[in-house]
């Protein structure tokens, strides 16, 4: 099977890559809406604790790309293998247990609860006790919710936003929604985190910021990231893979510095240039 | 002193509304349904009892917690049964389809109470409680109506904030689609939602029977209509706003009775709330939904 980038990868995080095995081979996916053909044969495979990107102009179906591992989209053709397991038949819910979790491009948090609630929705899974023990307050209800409180207030604090647990996410500046979108995701415990560009919107200091705590999220939980994103300084800054999607099929594949030097690439984003 | 006796006895049906109201208003928040047959669930819940209590001769506590269990179990067959199927359908569908099962509910009842109105005797049976020298006296089922709807809607506010199936309620109420892909799954939510809120039709079921000690299978059409009433005053989705808008509406209808007229006293209910809707269409504590354009 064609490789994204090698894993280990090229010898950038040769020794973080333990297991050798990628998170996520996709192979010839694909999906039609009626006669529209959105996605088709996209192939991808991002190793364990790999960075890596999707980039395209608007439209070329990145968003559709999430919504198919997400589940969000059945797709038509192909395979989605996360960690070795066929994801197919899967719903959304279960995709999610398995180990992949996302952020939206247009932010979607429950923007009326505060911003630990938030996180814990996020921790769901985790804590357990049933509807009955909830009601009545048994002990094990006092556990579980102690510790979810702890693990969203230890998940917070990566991106400083201790302080904030009780505000309402949807007071919250714009730049700190986006982060609490991505806290949010990573409370799940997936082992790929899908961001769906996680700069908009955001200014250079605070891109400059994303980028450092994207590493950091990857170093400290050991998980795959696969990002849309349009700001090419973040995605060639932090990529260590990228595929270049063009009206729903991959053009390009490879390094930030093979991708910025590839013709078909630059010709997809800014036209083809006039032969004389 | 007549006007607190008036008003201690507004608060007592207004709990009952606002009990009832409670289920309206999760279902609504959660799935996005009028549960029309609401109102039935708690008819259901006052034969149980009835037939506990009368025929079976079980204690009134025992009667009580049997109604719940039964209208609980009752609630989510309904839902599996007949919203379930209908998830993606329009809104009309599922409308339509709860006004059927309210008519079938009603017509179980007839088949096996028959139409013949059933004499309910008061599961509480103490003493009233005269206060003031003997001036104000206060009916041991109100007594016992406005405690258990203190009780209620406490412990279901700390359901709906402090605990996991709460939050996923909310999370499912404001973005069904996001809490899904956290992990939330949408279908059990929704069933257990259904689940407390025919726990409390049974409840108020219970209340209203011991309240107005007639039992048809009628019964809880117009109470049923005066809670969803009540939930929209209060903001159709919103939980305080249920239990403002069930108050409210009680102590209206019981002042309105008893100062203006006994004939029009749903008369002035239903107006209060065109007068209220024409000011603040969302109702008093619903939340105004601006769309982005």
């Amino acid at each position: 099977m064609e490789k994204m980038v090698p894993v280990p990868s090229r010898g950038i995080i040769p020794e973080r890559d333990v297991n050798s095995s990628p998170i996520l081979e996709v192979s010839h996916l694909g999906i039609t809406f009626g006669g529209l053909v959105a996605v088709d044969d996209f192939n991808i495979v991002i190793g364990k604790t790999e960075i890596a990107g999707l980039i395209g102009p608007n439209g070329a179906g990145k968003t559709t790309v999430f919504n198919l591992l997400t589940k969000v989209y059945q797709q038509t053709k192909g395979a989605i293998l996360l960690d070795g397991l066929d994801t197919k038949g899967m719903n959304t819910v279960q995709v999610n247990q398995t180990g992949i979790a996302r952020t939206f491009q247009n932010i979607r948090l429950f923007s009326s609860l505060s911003v630990e609630d938030n996180v814990k929705i996020g921790l769901h899974n985790q804590y357990k006790y049933d509807t009955l023990s909830g009601i009545l307050r048994l002990p094990n209800y006092w556990k579980a919710e102690k510790q979810s409180k702890e693990k969203a207030r230890e998940l917070l604090s990566i991106f400083n936003m201790e302080h904030m647990a009780k505000y309402k996410a949807g007071s919250l500046p714009y730049g700190a929604q986006r982060r609490l979108e991505i806290v949010r995701a990573l409370a799940t415990n997936p082992k790929l985190l899908l961001l769906d560009e996680p700069a908009a919107g955001m200014n250079p200091r605070e891109t400059e910021e994303l980028m450092e705590n994207i590493r950091k999220i990857r170093d400290t939980f050991q998980i795959a990231v696969l990002l849309i994103e349009h700001d090419m300084s973040l995605v060639m800054g932090i990529c260590e893979g990228i595929a270049v999607l063009n009206y729903g099929k991959i053009i390009a594949k490879g390094t930030p510095e093979e991708i910025q030097s590839n013709p078909e690439v630059i010709e997809a984003y800014l036209g083809k240039q006039k032969e004389d | 002193m007549d006007f607190i006796a008036y008003l201690i006895s507004g608060i007592s049906l207004g709990s009952v509304y606002a009990i009832i109201a409670l289920g309206y208003t999760m279902v609504y928040g959660i799935a996005k349904m009028l549960n029309f047959a609401h109102g039935d669930v708690i008819m259901i819940g006052g034969y149980v009892s009835f037939v506990a209590t009368a025929n079976l001769d079980l204690p009134p506590a025992v009667s009580i917690m049997i109604a719940v269990a039964v209208c609980t179990t009752l609630g989510i067959v309904i839902e599996k049964l007949a919203y379930k199927p209908l998830r993606a359908a329009p809104s009309l569908a599922v409308l339509i389809t709860a006004i059927g099962v309210s008519y079938f509910l009603q017509n179980a009842a007839l088949l096996i109470w028959s139409s013949n109105p059933k004499s309910y005797t008061s599961l509480f049976k103490f003493e009233p409680l005269k206060l003031l020298d003997g001036e104000l006296t206060i009916a041991s089922v109100t007594i016992v109506t406005v405690i258990t709807g203190v009780i209620v809607m406490t412990t279901l506010s700390l359901i709906i904030n402090k605990t996991k199936i709460g939050k996923a309620m909310r999370a499912v109420s404001e973005d069904k689609d996001a809490a899904q892909l956290m992990g939330i799954g949408v279908n059990k939510t929704i069933t257990i939602t259904f689940a407390i809120g025919s726990g409390l039709a049974a409840i108020a079921g219970v209340l209203l029977a011991s309240a107005y000690p007639i039992l048809t299978p009628t019964m809880g059409a117009m109470p049923g209509i005066k809670a969803f009433t009540a939930a929209v005053f209060g903001g159709i989705g919103s939980i305080p706003g249920a239990m403002l808008g069930g108050i409210l509406l009680g102590v209206i209808e019981i002042l309105g009775r008893a100062y203006i007229s006994t004939q029009l006293s749903d008369a002035i209910v239903f107006s209060v709330l065109i007068i209220v809707l024409l000011v603040k269409p969302t109702g008093l504590l619903g939340k105004k939904i601006s769309e982005k354009v």
